[in-house]
């Protein structure tokens, strides 16, 4: 008897077999897509390109799915979870293109799970803890609007699978800010308490913000070659962004973003990202033979 | 919000309960609009929302394990899963306010203890395997509950179910999938497998209810056609089709009764341990405190942000009729 057979038996239709949610497709997430490497690009640069945007994504979405049963509202666990599956499915793919251009043959998991704080090239605002509904509100607001001003360069990429990673990415990556945005503005004008929850909120991650534009060798490098983008080059847009949503939501204009050195994206982290890469790996690193 | 049952005239009853009787037995659907016998009403929204709260509790066992999955792609699987769980929630409390009721009171009823939900939620999950058999057996078995309903006499219901039941056959589909995988790994991660099946088989032939003998609503729900079939039934229906699947899985399933029935042309099947389902019913199971405790906690926590968006939307209403 076989599988299907079995599975036919409990219902009347299954729909499409090869995808069923978004990002968890049961086949090669790169399949169709030419993965050679375009001329004169270093495998090795971009393979940690890949790996910088990555993980920006893979940790973002470690932090988020930790909200699915602690929401607010059972509408704002189904739009996080919603949110870290997106950002999930675009770690994978930029993962596996990883493991593809650095001759290695790495695959996701590899990556995901058997690399170290000091190897993931994630930012630290990424990382930061989960703090309350209004921290996770003003960092998704952050992260998706800088992703999304160069997510939406990228895909000009030279790089085919880069170019197609950030064609699909972006329709993703601005839905995540306007439900940032929605929630920037209910909490800035909604209640005194929760203008001053908003008000914390950017306080603390404004200090964080500074890094997300400053420029890594690797990155200054595959912008050259037409391959990835300057972070540097979407400072003032992603401000000219955050300052009209803030001041939209009755909260004060925002300072300048701080200046920063490289940090995540050269391998140092702050001490919050180590537990949360123990969590995210126990069981794989518990089960080294095991097949999932 | 009123209901058409309260404002329906002095004398008018005999002639509306033969309509609504000749309804359901021509299986035609009730709608919110239709009159409809206090009886039915509240029968359906007592079903109906303990479905929607199972949903919402139901997102606990697995959800633990989201953060954990061993790769990305069982990540990803486990995430949308929980996710769709959120979403059957929110359309069976969609449904049950067609009754007449608010989605609000039904959460406080939950976070304070006083409505039930599906006893299975109330046993831990241990391993990562756990995950799988939640999916094959735990989602099974309510397939077999409610593909049924999806013919149940009261339309929003049944439309939720028709829905539902599309993405419960997928989450059943990924729960057996994983567990063939770790079949095919290593002598460690069998165990695991059969550790998880020994844990969640009794509970889950628990899911169908109480013997019929003992289930005092079956015979009315059966009538007004909300339930199309026995919980004796529907719990030999999943017996019959999940030994198949057991045995292809290599699998034992821990009942020394478990022996193929020829005359009957069914399995039979030892009897559950009926205490023990009386006890985390009624409150006493393992997980019972926590489950609710941690929505109870989500809620509470949540409150400043349900009020930031209700005054947000005050002001900005007013804004817009003021303009």
């Amino acid at each position: 008897m076989s599988g299907d057979h079995i599975y036919s038996a409990l219902s009347e239709e299954h729909g499409g077999d090869a995808r069923w949610a978004f990002g968890t497709g049961f086949t090669d997430a790169l399949a169709g897509v030419d993965t050679t490497l375009p001329e004169g690009v270093d495998g090795q640069d971009l393979a940690l390109y890949c790996q910088m945007l990555g993980d920006d994504a893979l940790v973002q979405a470690q932090r988020l799915v930790h909200w699915v049963t602690d929401a607010p509202e059972l509408e704002e666990e189904v739009a996080l979870a919603n949110i870290a599956l997106d950002l999930l499915g675009q770690a994978r793919l930029l993962l596996a293109r990883a493991g593809q251009a650095d001759g290695t043959g790495r695959d996701e998991d590899d990556f995901a799970y058997r690399r170290g704080p000091a190897e993931f090239r994630n930012v630290h605002l990424a990382e930061a803890p989960r703090g309350d509904f209004a921290r996770a509100v003003v960092t998704l607001l952050v992260l998706s609007s800088a992703r999304l001003a160069v997510f939406t360069r990228l895909a000009d990429s030279r790089d085919p699978v880069l170019a197609a990673i950030a064609a699909k990415a972006v329709n993703e990556l601005a839905y995540h800010r306007e439900y940032a945005l929605s929630w920037t503005l209910r909490l800035g004008d909604g209640t005194p308490y929760s203008h001053e929850r908003a008000v914390a909120a950017v306080a603390d991650v404004w200090p964080l913000t500074g890094e997300l534009f400053a420029t890594h060798p690797v990155e200054a490098r595959m912008a050259g070659q037409g391959v990835g983008v300057d972070p540097a080059s979407v400072r003032e847009e992603v401000h000219a962004v955050l300052a009209q949503v803030l001041t939209t939501a009755t909260l004060d204009a925002p300072a300048p973003f701080p200046e920063a050195a490289v940090a995540g994206r050269g391998g140092r982290h702050t001490p919050e990202l180590a537990p949360l890469l123990d969590e995210l790996q126990k069981v794989a690193r518990e089960h080294p033979e095991a097949t999932w | 919000m009123t209901t058409q049952t309260a404002q329906a005239p002095p004398g008018a009853d005999l002639d509306l309960q033969a309509e609504f009787d000749a309804k359901v037995a021509a299986d035609q659907r009730i709608e919110p609009r239709d009159w409809m016998p206090e009886g039915y009403r509240k029968t359906l929204v007592r079903q109906v929302s303990q479905h929607a709260h199972s949903e919402i509790i139901g997102m606990q066992p697995e959800g633990d394990w989201i953060a954990s999955a061993p790769s990305l792609r069982r990540k990803a699987i486990l995430l949308a899963k929980v996710q769709d769980e959120a979403g059957h929630g929110l359309y069976l409390y969609a449904a049950a306010e067609t009754l007449g009721v608010d989605r609000a009171d039904l959460t406080r009823r939950l976070i304070e203890g006083r409505q039930k939900y599906s006893s299975i939620f109330n046993y831990p999950s241990l391993t990562f395997a756990d995950v799988g058999v939640i999916g094959w057996l735990v989602d099974g078995a309510a397939i077999c509950n409610q593909v049924p309903l999806c013919r149940s006499s009261f339309g929003p219901y049944a439309r939720a179910m028709v829905r539902i039941c599309k993405e419960e056959s997928f989450h059943q589909r990924q729960g057996y999938e994983l567990l063939m995988r770790m079949m095919e790994g290593t002598e460690e991660q069998r165990r695991m497998v059969q550790d998880a099946v020994d844990r969640w088989w009794w509970p889950s032939l628990m899911m169908f209810g109480p013997p019929d003998a003992e289930s005092p609503n079956t015979q009315q729900s059966m009538a007004w056609r909300i339930k199309r079939d026995t919980n004796d039934d529907l719990r030999q229906k999943f017996v019959d089709m999940t030994v198949p699947q057991a045995e292809k899985l290599g699998v034992t399933l821990p009942d020394p009764e478990l022996v193929w029935n020829g005359e009957r042309g069914h399995y039979d099947f030892g009897e559950p341990d009926w205490n023990e389902f009386k006890q985390v019913i009624s409150g006493a199971g393992p997980k019972n405190a926590e489950r609710v405790e941690r929505r109870r906690a989500a809620h509470e926590k949540g409150a400043w942000v349900r009020e930031a968006a209700t005054a947000y939307a005050g002001k900005h209403s007013a804004k817009e009729a003021a303009a």
